[in-house]
């Protein structure tokens, strides 16, 4: 394969692949260190019928407006999962459950209806991503990364990633302590006179941006091994808040690039006609990730197994 | 900063106070001032009222009747003078955190938000957990450290607050003779600053020589004052109820002078 070819076809979906995994890893740590995996599986399921509106409005696959759907979806998750928690009595997995279910179907049967799945947001795209559609036609070399032309014809959803792993790094680094003491002991939180909703709010709106991120990149089914995958091996690796968030980056970049080369490259290597599925590929690198970790990890089990150098 | 010890203000007045978590309450018309400054102890049965009342006064459970005053002002005004050591920690031990993180949030106020922790703070957080000695395990997981030394990590955080009124539920639980003595010490020291320590107290042998005012609590304000006054046997009686055993132990401790307990 050449160098022009690769840019023109799989530059654009690894870059997208690596930003959507690394801005998961990132908010998939904060949900994970709560022990709300689940609510990133719920959300990822429950912005569906804000992206099919967002689509319905504009009739386009245009990213803003289903970015806003999504959203506005993802707010009505979380609170129909508090008040169905609160008035039901449930636990929170089986109200999350109920919820993610329901508005997933109603996404669903809203493609549908909107006759979106006809044109280019069908069931496929939904289920397993759109990174395969990610092409950079425009791109004739490696000259084409600094000249302002092709650089304007990249997709826009690449522009909309990186945005994303902008605002929610700025947001990390901003909010580091609060999201912190959010997440560890929001009872003390309390006694200093620290309200962690306005941080976990803005966490779950976070959530649902880096979900329409992780379904683009690999579908709604797989976004759950995006979110949960990278911070998972992380927390096999380290014992240190710090460290956590950046193993759980690096991880979600490597799962991306491995997962998405491994598609990508190898079949066509091996001659064969059809690469395997992108999205497919990346969730198995997370599962082989962890596995891995699990063998390597001095922590598992609770079990402090001798460690070579104290830090 | 200590000038209000000069001054009569109680640390805490709490009146008419009333909590419920369901029907009954567990607090019935509370009335109780405390001194100023120093050691105060709050003691009664299990299941007297002793955390709630903590709570209550922290606004971390809902009142149904009663008005709670620090240094004479509501909380919302003095949150920064007050500091909180909870029974048991509600924390995930697995949680990514070091014994330094933790003591660190006891920083954070003083911080500000949206800040980050400066050197001043960390080294701040340093010396409180060096106080309860624990400077050998700054770096270490929280949830790999013994109970009690996860006990003094949460010590150390409340006291990184440097707050002027501390509510300390049960800071001697499971904690060995040796860390008695030095929490014990770390709390005089408070004292000595004209600091107010509020302490759920348990060991009925050891409260008189470590506390210099007492309230007997159970659901009602029993009997509250300096402990000479207010540590009767006929107080604790009432206090303790029908648990005999307990209350022999206690008419032999508050009659007994200072000296008749062994670990005084
Ligand atoms: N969250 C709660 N919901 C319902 N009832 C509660 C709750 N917390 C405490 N209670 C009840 O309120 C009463 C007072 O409890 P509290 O924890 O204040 O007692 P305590 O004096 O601190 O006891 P201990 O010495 O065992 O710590 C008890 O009867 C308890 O069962
Ligand atoms: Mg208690």
């Amino acid at each position: 394969m050449s160098v022009v070819e690769f840019m023109q076809l799989d530059l654009v979906p690894m870059l997208a692949a690596i930003l959507a995994c690394v801005t998961c890893g990132l908010l998939g740590t904060l949900l994970l260190l709560t022990r709300n995996s689940m609510m990133g599986d719920a959300i990822s399921h429950a912005v569906l019928p804000g992206i099919a509106a967002g689509f319905w409005v504009t009739g386009t696959r245009a990213s803003l407006p289903m970015l806003a759907g999504a959203m506005g979806a993802a707010v009505v998750a979380v609170v129909l999962i508090g008040l169905i928690r609160r008035l039901g009595r449930l636990e929170p997995g089986a109200a999350m459950g109920v919820v993610f279910s329901g508005l997933f179907a109603l996404g669903l049967l809203m493609l549908v209806w909107s006759g979106a799945d006809r044109v280019d947001l069908d069931i496929d795209c939904v289920l397993y991503g759109i990174l395969e559609t990610l092409i950079w036609p425009a791109a004739e070399g490696p000259a084409s990364l600094i000249d302002p032309v092709a650089l304007a014809a990249l997709p826009e959803e690449l522009w909309l990633l990186a945005g994303m792993f902008a605002v929610t790094l700025t947001c990390l680094l901003l909010f580091w302590k609060e999201l912190r003491l959010a997440a560890f002991d929001p009872a003390f939180g309390a006694v200093i006179g620290f309200d962690p909703r306005p941080v976990r709010a803005l966490l779950m709106l976070l959530i649902a941006a880096a979900c329409v991120a992780a379904f683009w990149a690999v579908g709604s089914i797989l976004v759950i091994a995006a979110l949960i995958g990278p911070p998972a091996i992380a927390r096999l690796l380290t014992e240190r808040y710090a460290a956590q968030f950046l193993l759980a980056a690096a991880v979600g970049a490597a799962i991306a690039t491995v997962g998405y080369l491994a598609a990508a490259l190898v079949p066509a290597a091996l001659g064969a006609a059809q690469g395997f599925n992108a999205a497919g590929m990346i969730a198995v690198m997370a599962g082989l990730g962890f596995a891995l970790a699990a063998q390597l990890s001095p922590f598992r089990r609770g079990v402090v197994k001798q460690r070579r150098a104290a830090p | 900063m200590n000038n209000t010890a000069a001054l009569p203000i109680p640390a805490l007045s709490v009146r008419h106070l009333t909590v419920a978590y369901r029907e009954a309450p567990v607090l019935w018309e509370v009335g109780w001032a405390t001194p100023s400054s120093g050691l105060v102890a709050i003691v009664g049965p299990n299941g007297a009222g002793k955390s709630t009342l903590i709570k209550a006064c922290l606004d971390l459970v809902p009142r149904l009747s009663g008005e709670v005053r620090i240094f004479g002002q509501p909380l919302a005004a003095v949150r920064r003078r007050v500091g909180y050591l909870p029974q048991r920690a509600s924390v995930d031990w697995d949680f990514p955190a070091t014994a330094l993180d933790v003591v660190s949030m006891g920083r954070y106020p003083r911080a500000g938000w949206l800040r980050p922790l400066g050197r001043f703070q960390r080294e701040a957080a340093r010396a409180a957990l060096a106080e309860v000695g624990l400077a050998d395990f700054a770096s270490r997981q929280i949830g790999q450290l013994s109970g009690g030394q996860q006990q003094r990590v949460f010590l150390a955080r409340a006291l990184a607050l440097e707050a002027d009124l501390y509510f300390m539920d049960e800071p001697f639980a499971g904690v060995d003779a040796a860390t008695e003595k030095a929490i014990v010490t770390v709390l005089r020291r408070l004292a000595d600053q004209g600091k107010a320590v509020i302490v759920v107290h348990h060991d009925l042998a050891t409260a008189p020589h470590y506390f210099d005012h007492v309230l007997l609590l159970n659901l009602r304000a029993i009997a509250s004052g300096p402990m000479s006054s207010a540590f009767t046997p006929d107080n604790l009686a009432r206090a303790y109820g029908g648990r005999l055993s307990l209350l022999d132990q206690a008419v032999a401790a508050a009659a007994g002078a200072p000296g008749a307990a062994p670990r005084g």
